[in-house]
């Protein structure tokens, strides 16, 4: 069973067990515009959740993004180095970003459901 | 007022189109005590002749570097601008134009921009080159920024023979932490010191070459042995014509270049404006600061140039921008990349044997000058002397009689150390056979008489 | 095909008419001495591309025809003070005695150059009302590095290196935050308020025991005086703080008031916009730094003092009046080349010429905004000062974007104003005319934009297809960034 949470700075992560993917919502994606390039982490690394842990750049902004749980990453979306326009096209699904090993489940009781992102983003 | 357009007619008109009587309505927002027609301790207004008057006065008390034989270096070379090269920047067109932010209407910038930033790479032997930075100093220190944000290390090793301005920079801009730069100023260069100092805390290695006082070297071992560490390895190059027949930066293994490209295109300025040059491999060029041009197609299709890369600029990334430089050389680049383009491959290589040939001359005559020592086993234009007496009397001696002989170190540098008898001596294509023979001739008045 | 169009001439890289066999200087013959380079020679192929003068001129002359520039139209760019650039100013920055001395020749040989420099600053620091002046940094940017590295240490000096939050108000130049974040200090955001002024109360409940300074523009990026100024720097300094002022904006004030009055603590300058020295398509500039006697001695190396008309340089950092300086920012002296353009443009206009710039230039921008408001929408009421801000309302429900109605002012021969910024207001059109502009010149600007406001209802299309004019259209600019070809590079010979 597959749970999906959002943050306010527009990522999500998909929870399944203890793995976690994450990728940034449409509305991000729409707002960003163009993407051209993905900087993502090192496999293996460790991440609190709140911390910088990647960056998208687009032709008119660069973008922090946030950790939305802290966990190690097992896994990148290597495509995206080739294409970073995937995120464009396909934001919740082709284009997530990394995989972790969850460490504290808890910390997902921080983050927002979808229907509070909805709320967040006016629709 | 030549300048000011506006007649009283029309001002008079505009007022009545805004709806005031009085121009200090317009002002409502500046505290009235400000206002009070403060009193400025200034002249008033002069015409271009009265202009022309005072400025030419305040420049003839410089003796110019046109006017006796000339032997300065120290990071700002004389060589020969030619003709064209002035009149060109001179183009309203060029002069007068803003940043290429709207590249429909600055094809031009933007285009001599690609073809300098293409030069810059060939000539330093690298991947990619930006369209320039203020000048050496600030490149180099730019590009210990970015190596540090590479390597995520904070350790910086400035080689001892850098010049002493250039790290005083780096110290300044770089780390509040004054461990984090290690810099000894000394005239011994010598790579298994330097060797010595490298571990995985250090995130780069800076070298000048040819170096401060004149010398060149081989840096393949070095560069293989920062490498093997984990670390960058930064070739700074302050004397350009140089690369015409040295083993270019990235042939020797460098992952950063920093140059000062004042030799092409640009006068001696008395310092300023110069240009930097900044260029590394494919692989980093997403860390390279300052502002580059890049190629792509417009919608029929046609090639056009814009900026890019321009998301790490400040202007966008505000608090996380990498560098806080958004402005690059200008007419100083187009001034280098015409001179360059005048010069081409041929061109460039014989004015680089013309340099070197220059300075062997003047070499050559110095050695049989009794009580003075050229420290150096190699050089591209400019060595060092160990003179007889010290080198600032030596120096203030010359120029009473007529001659401007070359930098004291010591002027450059408060460190110990036993500098006080080193002069820095710099030849260009400008010295004749005469200036070499007058400079021999008043530097043995000069010690001996 | 032959792409050429009457007088505008197509040109191709200089790699691709260049040659490596050809030059356009002539040498003198070589000795064929044998070389002391060492282990470090080469005379391996560079790959550079040459040509004679001719081609040369032909080259860059093509070149040039492609690009817009003051001495052909206005440049309506908010906070770029795209003045006329004086020809007189060339004319003085290339006397020999100015252009062709070392900045390391004996201090007794370049007496002259002392003085320049002494001059501008003297100037300089008359009509700020400030205590000292440091004529270093080589740009604006460089210049805010500066003042706010002065005050950085200056706080080091006072032992309060707590003091780690700087406030910059959200219209702020993106230079501003980045600065500050760059030196280490914590960023915080002042709102503007609905008259597009600092909110003085959100200033005052953002000051704590760990205030360092507050960074501000004034006038504003919106145009606009800031009203509280002198509330503002009262209260930064009795919390302990600086103030740092851009003086991206000066020209509309020089010559009228002395920012020193208000409050300052630390101003830069931008030489290559109040006081005209060229833009050069990008630059070089200069952006000396004014001191209050509260940062004076925290000056950058090195400085230019008058000793009863001997004029020194102090470069040594062992030296008394250095001894609590923050560093060095640049190797040399700072752009000698720009001071005796800004310096010749100082006395040609004098203290009644640069009060009469300023006063013009607020004319100016107000005649425009009394003028254009019946067809675009100021984003605030009252007078502005020297560039007045519009909003995109007058674009809501035409299906321009202000991107696309900056994009068809190029075809009407005009550069577009800054766009988008300050990012206060949305979709931001910023416009200075600066005092160089006739009402000649301002009457057909204004018409131009009232027509093109006209054409929104009938012809939106047009917009999204602007620029039609130009040697090239829009250009792809995210393929620019996701694919970088940033070089020339030679073709490699494919096996047929």
């Amino acid at each position: 069973m597959t749970d999906i949470f959002y943050t306010k700075d527009h990522e999500w992560i998909k929870v399944n067990g203890e793995e976690g993917v994450v990728g940034i919502t449409s509305y991000a994606s729409e707002q960003l515009g163009d993407i051209v390039f993905v900087e993502l982490p090192e496999k293996g690394v460790s991440f609190d959740q709140g911390k910088d842990v990647a960056v998208i750049e687009s032709v008119k902004a660069a973008s922090e993004i946030y950790s939305p749980a802290s966990g190690e990453i097992f896994e990148t979306n290597s495509s995206l180095e080739e294409k970073p326009e995937i995120i464009n096209e396909d934001p919740l699904e082709r284009g997530w970003l990394y995989k972790i090993i969850i460490k504290d489940k808890d910390e997902l009781k921080n983050l927002m459901s979808e229907v509070e992102y909805k709320k967040l983003i006016g629709v | 007022m030549r300048y000011l357009p506006l007649t009283n007619d029309d001002r008079e008109d505009m007022k009545k189109a805004i709806g005031i009587s009085d121009i200090n309505e317009m002002f409502t927002n500046v505290p009235k005590e400000v206002l009070l027609d403060p009193k400025f301790n200034l002249p008033s207004h002069k015409t271009e002749m009265e202009v022309g008057k005072i400025l030419s006065e305040i420049a003839n008390k410089n003796l110019n570097s046109n006017q006796v034989p000339f032997f300065l270096g120290a990071g700002a070379y004389k060589h020969h601008i030619p003709a064209t090269v002035d009149h060109i920047i001179q183009r309203s067109e060029f002069l007068t134009s803003y940043t290429p932010y709207q590249p429909e209407i600055s094809q031009g910038t933007l285009q001599y921009l690609f073809e300098f930033q293409t030069q810059v790479s060939l000539i330093t032997g690298m991947d990619v080159s930006n369209a320039s930075m203020y000048d050496g100093s600030t490149s180099t220190a730019e590009a210990v920024s970015m190596a540090k944000r590479i390597t995520k290390r904070n350790k910086v090793i400035l080689s001892p023979t850098l010049h002493p301005q250039y790290a005083e920079v780096i110290k300044t801009l770089i780390s509040s932490n004054e461990d984090e730069v290690d810099y000894k100023f000394s005239e011994e260069f010598e790579i298994d010191k330097l060797i010595s100092k490298i571990d995985d805390s250090v995130s780069c290695v800076v070298v000048q070459n040819p170096d401060f006082f004149g010398s060149c070297h081989s840096l393949e071992q070095l560069a293989e042995y920062t490498h093997s560490k984990g670390a960058l390895l930064i070739v700074v190059v302050n004397e350009i014509i140089s690369l015409g027949i040295m083993k270019s930066p990235g042939e020797m293994g460098a992952d950063i270049v920093a140059c000062e490209g004042q030799s092409l295109g640009n006068p001696l300025n008395f310092g300023g404006p110069y240009i930097g040059l900044m260029s590394t491999k494919d692989k980093y060029v997403r860390q390279l600061p300052g502002r580059i041009v890049g190629e792509t197609i417009d919608m029929n299709g046609e090639k056009g140039f814009v900026l890019t890369l321009a998301t790490r600029e400040q202007h966008i990334r505000r608090e996380k921008a990498t560098s806080n430089i958004c402005t690059n050389s200008g007419l100083c680049s187009l001034a280098f990349t015409i001179h360059l383009s005048l010069l081409g491959e041929m061109g460039f290589k014989k004015l680089s044997k013309l340099n070197h040939e220059a300075a062997i001359k003047l070499y050559n005559k110095i050695k049989t000058l009794e009580g003075f020592e050229v420290k150096n086993n190699s050089f591209f234009n400019e060595f060092t002397v160990k003179l007889p007496i010290n080198a600032s009397v030596f120096v203030e001696k010359m120029a009473e009689k007529g001659i401007l002989a070359g930098v004291p170190v010591s002027r450059l540098t408060n460190q110990d150390g036993d500098f006080s008898n080193l002069l820095l001596v710099a030849s260009s294509e400008i010295n004749s056979d005469f200036d070499r023979d007058d400079f021999i001739k008043l530097a043995k008045e000069v010690c001996y008489e | 095909m032959n792409k050429n169009k009457g007088l505008d001439h197509d040109e191709k890289l200089l790699f691709e008419v260049g040659d490596i066999n050809k030059t356009g200087v002539d040498l003198a013959d070589l000795d064929n001495l044998k070389h002391m380079i060492g282990s470090s020679f080469s005379d391996n192929e560079i790959g550079l591309a040459g040509l004679s003068e001719p081609e040369t001129i032909r080259h860059y002359v093509r070149l040039s025809r492609k690009n817009y520039s003051i001495d052909a139209g206005l440049y309506p760019l908010g906070s770029c003070t795209m003045k006329h650039n004086p020809r007189l100013n060339e004319k003085m920055a290339r006397l020999e005695g100015f252009s062709d001395i070392h900045p390391l020749q004996p201090i007794s040989t370049c007496q002259g150059a002392l003085e320049l420099i002494d001059l501008i600053s003297l100037w300089l620091k008359e009509l700020t009302g400030m205590a000292a002046v440091t004529m270093t940094p080589k740009a604006g940017a460089q210049g805010e590095l500066c003042g706010m590295m002065a005050i950085k240490q200056a706080l080091l000096d006072r032992n309060e290196l707590n003091r780690k939050v700087v406030l910059v108000p959200d219209s702020a130049h993106g230079t501003n935050p980045a600065t500050a974040a760059f030196l280490g200090f914590e960023v915080k955001t002042i709102k503007s308020d609905e008259k597009g002024l600092i909110d003085f109360s959100d200033f005052k409940n953002n000051i704590d025991a760990n205030f360092a300074g507050v960074m501000i523009t004034n006038p504003n990026t919106c145009g606009l005086f800031e009203t509280d100024i002198v509330k503002i720097s009262e209260l930064t300094h009795k919390s302990g703080g600086y103030l740092y002022c851009d003086g991206a904006n000066f020209n509309a004030v020089v010559g009228k008031l002395k920012p020193g009055d208000l409050g300052i603590d630390a101003m830069h300058i931008n030489l290559h916009k109040t006081f005209s020295t060229p833009h050069g398509g990008g630059g070089p500039g200069s952006g000396p730094v004014v001191f209050s006697d509260r940062l004076e001695k925290f000056c950058p190396t090195p400085l230019v003092k008058n000793i009863k008309g001997d004029f020194v340089l102090i470069e040594d950092s062992n030296e008394k009046d250095l001894s609590k300086s923050f560093g060095r920012l640049n190797v040399f002296h700072g752009q000698m080349g720009m001071f005796v353009r800004a310096m010749s443009y100082m006395l040609s206009h004098g203290c009644d010429g640069l009060k009469q710039v300023s006063e013009d230039a607020v004319l100016n921008a107000n005649y425009l905004r009394a003028s254009l408001s019946s067809h675009l929408t100021p984003a605030f009421d009252g007078f502005c000062m020297h560039e007045v801000l519009f909003s995109d309302d007058f674009l809501k429900d035409t299906g321009v974007e202000t991107l696309d109605f900056a994009k068809a002012m190029i075809d009407e021969g005009y550069h577009p104003m800054t766009i988008y910024f300050p990012l206060v207001i949305h979709g931001a059109l910023l416009v200075e005319p600066t005092e160089t502009e006739s009402k000649q010149s301002l009457d057909h600007f204004i018409k131009t934009l009232c027509d093109l406001v006209e054409r929104l209802k009938k012809d939106s299309d047009s917009f999204k297809a602007a620029p039609v004019f130009t040697p090239v259209r829009r250009l792809d600019e995210t393929q620019a960034a996701r694919k970088p070809v940033l070089r020339w590079k030679e073709e490699p010979l494919i096996a047929v």
